[in-house]
């Protein structure tokens, strides 16, 4: 029987590339469909409105993991090859839009709206209203609960270990059947989640209380 | 697409998907309400407590906030019967989410607790309330007031994630799922109607918080 040792260690850490890999694919997809809701949401139209709504409540309202298996049963279905990279990074990003686009739905909102209105005053379009007057005062009141948000969508990637996808979790699990050692080797999988999210959470925490101070002022 | 849906075989087997419903209801009621209490515990030990409380009950917050809740789960499952304490697979997804929520709701309900005015809690001490009585009516429910909407979506998301203890096969719904699926091969079907299932119980959790809100923290009704 293999005992952990330096090479057990290795295997782990090195697996975690893909929990990086895939968080980052989640987030920059996430980011993408996140800023559509949040526009759709706080648009005008009201066919925009009731789809983005409903988008959100369904992925908001059932669990990740289900998502996840919806996605990877459901393609071979629909005729498509699938395998648990694209099912994991598909699933990721559609929850995390919706996430996203919740948050950033409420940023949008909270621009004041003497905004709004000087804009609207100044006769902008719509994309220049957003580009140039909204959404750069919304990224500034989006940046810590999006950063905070990075949490989580790290931590979401753990769950793509139940279809098989060899991230840490899932090395993880391969280890310990080989060691029957799990106390360590959860403590390792653990401090590697906590190395990679414990500096974000601090991030966000550092620029909310900064805002905080700003807005005292 | 050439594919025909066979929804039968999921709805021929709907006592077990009952079961594993009331599992899923059972599981995450007991997880909110153990769960509650540790918060609130934490977050009094956090606003009030000694120094080196303050700094067990940060460390227990921050370890748990930045792992994911599936190796939290798999830690209590595997690893500490190494250790020697043997439970089962649904005691230890109870444990599991208790100590997840604890962290999160203690978060919440301290932000509830620092946004009590100073003043409120020196007027409980000129009107002679003792400590305890002080911390309960003066701090615990207006904080609770303040943090609900917070404090039930938080519950609602556990719910939600209490799918993923069907990993260690801890006969909850999706743990039922799983085992259709391995009978049936109907997945897709099973996961739909599962899934289903789900946001259904999200809508019915966020009804009942509504009339629970109304019950017990509303202000009465205006004269």
């Amino acid at each position: 029987m293999r005992t952990f040792g330096l090479s057990e260690f290795l295997f782990i850490l090195d697996a975690a590339r893909w929990t990086v890999a895939l968080s980052m694919i989640a987030f920059a997809g996430g980011a993408i469909g996140g800023l559509i809701i949040a526009l759709s949401k706080t648009s005008d139209n009201r066919a925009l409105q009731l789809l983005s709504g409903g988008f959100i409540q369904i992925f908001q309202g059932t669990p990740l993991l289900l998502q996840l298996f919806l996605v990877f049963f459901g393609a071979p279905v629909l005729g498509m090859n699938i395998n648990p990279w694209i099912a994991a990074g598909v699933a990721l990003i559609l929850n995390t839009s919706a996430f996203l686009g919740e948050i950033w739905r409420g940023c949008i909102q909270a621009v004041p709206s003497g905004q709004w209105e000087a804009a609207q005053a100044l006769s902008l379009p719509y994309v220049a209203r957003m580009k140039y007057v909204i959404l750069p005062q919304a990224f500034k009141i989006a940046l810590a609960p999006t950063v905070g948000y990075m949490v989580q969508v790290i931590k979401g990637t753990s769950l793509a270990a139940i279809i098989g996808f060899a991230e840490v979790t899932r090395s993880g699990q391969i280890i310990n059947n080989a060691t029957f050692q799990p106390l360590i080797v959860f403590s390792v999988v653990a401090g590697i989640y906590f190395v990679l999210c414990w500096p974000l959470s601090l991030l966000a925490a550092r620029i909310e209380r900064k805002q905080a101070v700003a807005l005292a002022r | 697409m050439n594919y025909t849906f066979q929804f039968d075989a999921v709805f021929a087997a709907w006592p077990l998907l009952l079961k594993g419903t009331w599992n899923t209801i059972e599981l995450s009621m007991m997880a909110m309400f153990f769960g509650l209490i540790v918060a609130v515990v934490c977050a009094w030990g956090k606003t009030g407590g000694p120094r080196p409380l303050r700094w067990i009950i940060n460390a227990y917050i921050e370890l748990i906030r930045n792992t994911p809740f599936l190796v939290q789960l798999y830690f209590f499952f595997f690893a500490l019967p190494a250790l020697g304490l043997r439970w089962s697979a649904h005691t230890a997804a109870l444990v599991a989410m208790v100590i997840n929520l604890g962290a999160y709701a203690t978060e919440i309900i301290r932000a509830g607790i620092e946004s009590i005015p100073r003043g409120q809690i020196e007027a409980g001490l000129a009107l002679n309330l003792k400590a305890h009585k002080i911390f309960r009516h003066v701090i615990l429910k207006p904080a609770l007031r303040t943090v609900y909407p917070a404090l039930t979506s938080q519950f609602i998301l556990l719910m939600l994630s209490s799918a993923v203890v069907s990993a260690i096969s801890a006969d909850d719904l999706t743990s039922v799922a799983a085992n259709l699926q391995s009978q049936t091969f109907r997945s897709f079907e099973i996961y739909i109607v599962v899934t289903v299932i789900y946001l259904a119980l999200a809508l019915a959790f966020s009804a009942l918080f509504r009339v629970i809100y109304q019950r017990t923290l509303d202000y009465p009704a205006g004269r």
